[in-house]
């Protein structure tokens, strides 16, 4: 794997944000069949730890992605993004085997970032937009579904 | 500095606060509530940028030690399986509420007396109905007249809730096994009705309703109880309520967003801060008149907590369900709602149905409970589920125990180094095998409804929405905490109206019935002032 920079500003040094985009896409591998980057895209991953930024997240996910980097020193002597790729799917699923108050949260942050990825959302056919001011259409549904339950006599407990 | 004083001091401006507010107003005494939150501005509400599912992993979590606000207050729950949601602002929970509202069922208010268990309600179905009518009036009440689970009422009803695509294959699955469902009386308006603008589904209900449809507090009774003179402050937290020599309330000591330290005087003093907000502020206003904390000769203040314990059951299917769009909430199912001591527990619970689920959601559903993998299957598998599934929870009535308290923590404190709640709470036998038996209907209607997959979870882990029985109602002052008019029994000027007053919890939530309770409360109140009784 090739290693960029991280942005400046990054709240994650050099280490943890390759680490955090590495283990982003194990999670969430980029698809060609259906066009999209994978999680740990740069753009989503800069997300990743912009939403990590709140309340204890960040003390969490860094702890998460050292803990990750210590198992792949144990497993290959190498840090974990610098693994192949079979040895990284490797250590992350133990990972998440081991440590699955730690994975949890690193799948609530990818999960949360990438499902709002423009190129994610219009993948889904969904429209580039918030659900307010618009809203959305939902079909009334077919009433005629209660008439059995209509016809049933009252049932409540009486209570004398 | 001298305090200033008023007729009632209300401490808390959530769901009971806001109607007590808005009923006594038109006595055009001087009222004032203090609020620890802020006045909420939809238009900053998730659901208008694009983030807005994760704002519900941050400042709009329903956890409040997730949350973390300077509105907050930080709660110690480490001893128990259910962790609290609530929502400390102008409207309190019911900015975050899904809006289900079902009343209580006649036979809720008399457990001891047709099951054996808990106790009965010092009042009944038919005192309250008049004013669960008025609520439902205030609050715009979508649903359906004439459900067979419930005796006739006089509810002003809106349009139902579009069932939709998950309505439609969960009804099939409810009829195929000949059981019972109905549209959901829901707080949320299908139509425009008292200056509010209906629902448009965008299924964002659980973050604050931007568009003012859901019925929070603060856009039902808020604004008319404002307009009618009642002074609305916020970021003012109550530290204590201060009490004279003869053990009457006298008023509050708070602190303002600011941090300055304030005192009030009140000739009444009425507690509407929910199931753990309560017990903390009488816990924590401590005196030599009562040593205990306020109210508390009976020692029952903090004890009996119920929640709810809720069971989470969801299937996918081959056909498209409504996925993100539309609100949480659509029907409701009581088959299972009275005692039948041949399924090895007693009372009951409602199936309460929800509709599908955003992308966010879905992903992490799906990871959480395995229907979606790691690495090269995930985008077919998310595929898959996302629009494809739908479900419902299981409402359990929980059973007062002692044992599950609100106490103050040693050590914990919130920003303004006020003490702050701990919640011991463990689940119940009775609680776990009505939960399961809830999975295992669910189960059938779903594979009935023709669902592929289903998979579940109880107790749902972060769902102790419902605040209930810290400081109950009753007869007997040495068994309960206020009368049967919500009077705290030791303090003749000292009123509880939020949902710690309950007796025993019913199977549905509780909103509606915590509201109508405080309407009657101030209704018993004005005529009390009216012949005055009210502190006889
Ligand atoms: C995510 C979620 C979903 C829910 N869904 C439903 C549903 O579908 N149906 C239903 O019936 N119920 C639901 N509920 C529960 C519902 O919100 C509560 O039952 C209801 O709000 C309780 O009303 P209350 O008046 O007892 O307290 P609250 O509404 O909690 O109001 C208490 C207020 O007191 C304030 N307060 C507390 N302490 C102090 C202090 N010391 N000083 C000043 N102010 C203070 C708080 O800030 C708060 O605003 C849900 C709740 C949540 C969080
Ligand atoms: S679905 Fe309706 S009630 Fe829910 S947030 Fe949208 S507009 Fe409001």
């Amino acid at each position: 794997m090739t290693r960029e920079t991280p942005p400046a500003g990054h709240l994650l040094n050099e280490t943890e944000w390759h680490t955090l985009r590495a283990l982003a896409d194990v999670i969430v591998p980029p698809s060609e069949k259906y066009g999209i980057p994978g999680a740990g895209d740069e753009a989503i991953a800069k997300t990743i730890v912009k939403d990590a930024n709140y309340g204890d997240k960040l003390p969490r996910l860094i702890a998460a992605l050292d803990t990750l980097n210590a198992m792949a020193e144990g497993a290959h002597r190498g840090e974990f993004a610098m693994l192949s790729h079979d040895q990284r799917q490797s250590v992350a699923f133990a990972f998440r085997e081991e440590q699955p108050a730690a994975a949890s949260l690193a799948e609530q942050l990818v999960t949360q970032c990438y499902y709002r990825d423009d190129r994610v959302v219009s993948s889904l056919g969904m429209e580039l937009r918030p659900p307010m001011p618009a809203g959305y259409k939902v079909d009334n549904g077919d009433w005629s579904l209660l008439e059995q339950v209509q016809k049933r006599q009252p049932f409540h407990r009486p209570v004398g | 500095m001298s305090a200033e004083t008023v007729d009632v001091l209300i401490i808390g401006a959530g769901a009971s606060g806001a109607a007590m507010a808005w009923s006594l107003a038109e006595t055009k005494m001087h009222i004032v509530c203090l609020e620890q939150g802020a006045l909420m501005n939809p238009l900053a509400y998730p659901s208008t940028g694009r983030d807005w599912e994760a704002r519900s992993t941050s400042d709009f979590n329903s956890n409040p030690n997730v949350r973390g606000l300077k509105t907050d207050y930080p709660i110690n729950e480490e001893n128990s399986p259910i962790k609290v949601a609530n929502f400390n602002g102008v409207g309190g929970g019911t900015v975050l509420y899904a809006g289900h509202f079902p009343r209580f069922h006649p036979s809720d208010f008399r457990v001891k007396s047709l099951d054996g268990v808990a106790d009965d309600w010092p009042i009944d179905y038919n005192q309250l109905a008049p004013y669960y009518a008025e609520n439902e009036k205030m609050t715009g009440v979508a649903g359906m007249n004439g459900d067979p689970a419930y005796p006739s009422d006089n509810a002003q009803r809106l349009p139902p809730l579009p069932l939709g695509e998950s309505g439609k294959v969960l009804a099939k699955g409810f009829n195929a096994l000949g059981w019972h469902w109905w549209p959901s009386d829901t707080a949320i308006i299908t139509e425009d009705y008292d200056g509010r603008a209906g629902c448009i589904n965008l299924g964002a209900c659980g973050a604050g309703c931007a568009q003012g449809a859901k019925g929070s507090a603060d856009v039902t009774y808020w604004p008319h109880a404002q307009r009618a003179g009642v002074d609305l402050r916020t970021r003012c937290r109550v530290r204590e309520i201060t009490v004279g020599p003869d053990g009457m309330a006298t008023g509050a000591r708070y602190v303002t967003g600011a941090g300055e330290e304030k005192e009030i005087k009140a000739h009444v003093v009425v507690v509407a801060c929910n199931g753990i907000g309560t017990p903390r502020l009488l816990l924590n206003s401590k005196s030599p008149q009562h040593p205990d904390g306020l109210a508390n000769s009976s020692g029952l203040v903090g004890k009996n907590l119920m929640f709810h314990p809720y069971a989470w059951i969801q299937g996918m299917f081959e056909e498209a369900t409504d996925g993100f769009a539309g609100p949480h909430k659509l029907m409701r199912s009581q088959e299972f709602y009275e005692t039948d001591e041949s399924r090895g527990y007693v009372r009951g619970y409602t199936l309460e149905i929800q509709r599908g689920m955003p992308p966010v959601r879905t992903a992490h559903t799906g990871l959480r409970h395995g229907r979606i993998p790691w690495g090269s299957g995930h985008h077919d598998a998310f595929r898959r589920m996302f629009n494809h599934c739908t479900g419902m929870v299981a409402v359990c009535e929980d059973l007062p125990e002692e044992h599950n308290t609100v106490t103050i923590d040693p050590v914990l404190k919130d920003s303004d180094g006020i003490p702050a709640p701990k919640i011991d709470y463990t689940l119940s036998e009775n609680s776990k095998r009505m939960l399961q038996h809830g999975v295992d209907r669910a189960t059938e209607i779903l594979k009935a409804g023709g669902a592929t997959d289903v998979y579940s979870e109880w107790p749902i882990p972060y769902g102790g929405w419902h605040l209930m029985g810290t400081a109950r109602m009753g007869k007997d002052p040495s068994r309960s905490v206020v009368n049967e008019w919500g009077r705290a029994h030791d303090c003749k000027n000292l009123f509880i109206i939020d949902g710690s007053i309950f007796v025993t919890s019913a199977g549905v939530n509780p909103t509606n019935t915590i509201q109508a309770l405080a309407l009657y409360v101030a209704d018993q109140m004005k005529q009390r002032l009216a012949n005055a009784t009210l502190f006889d």
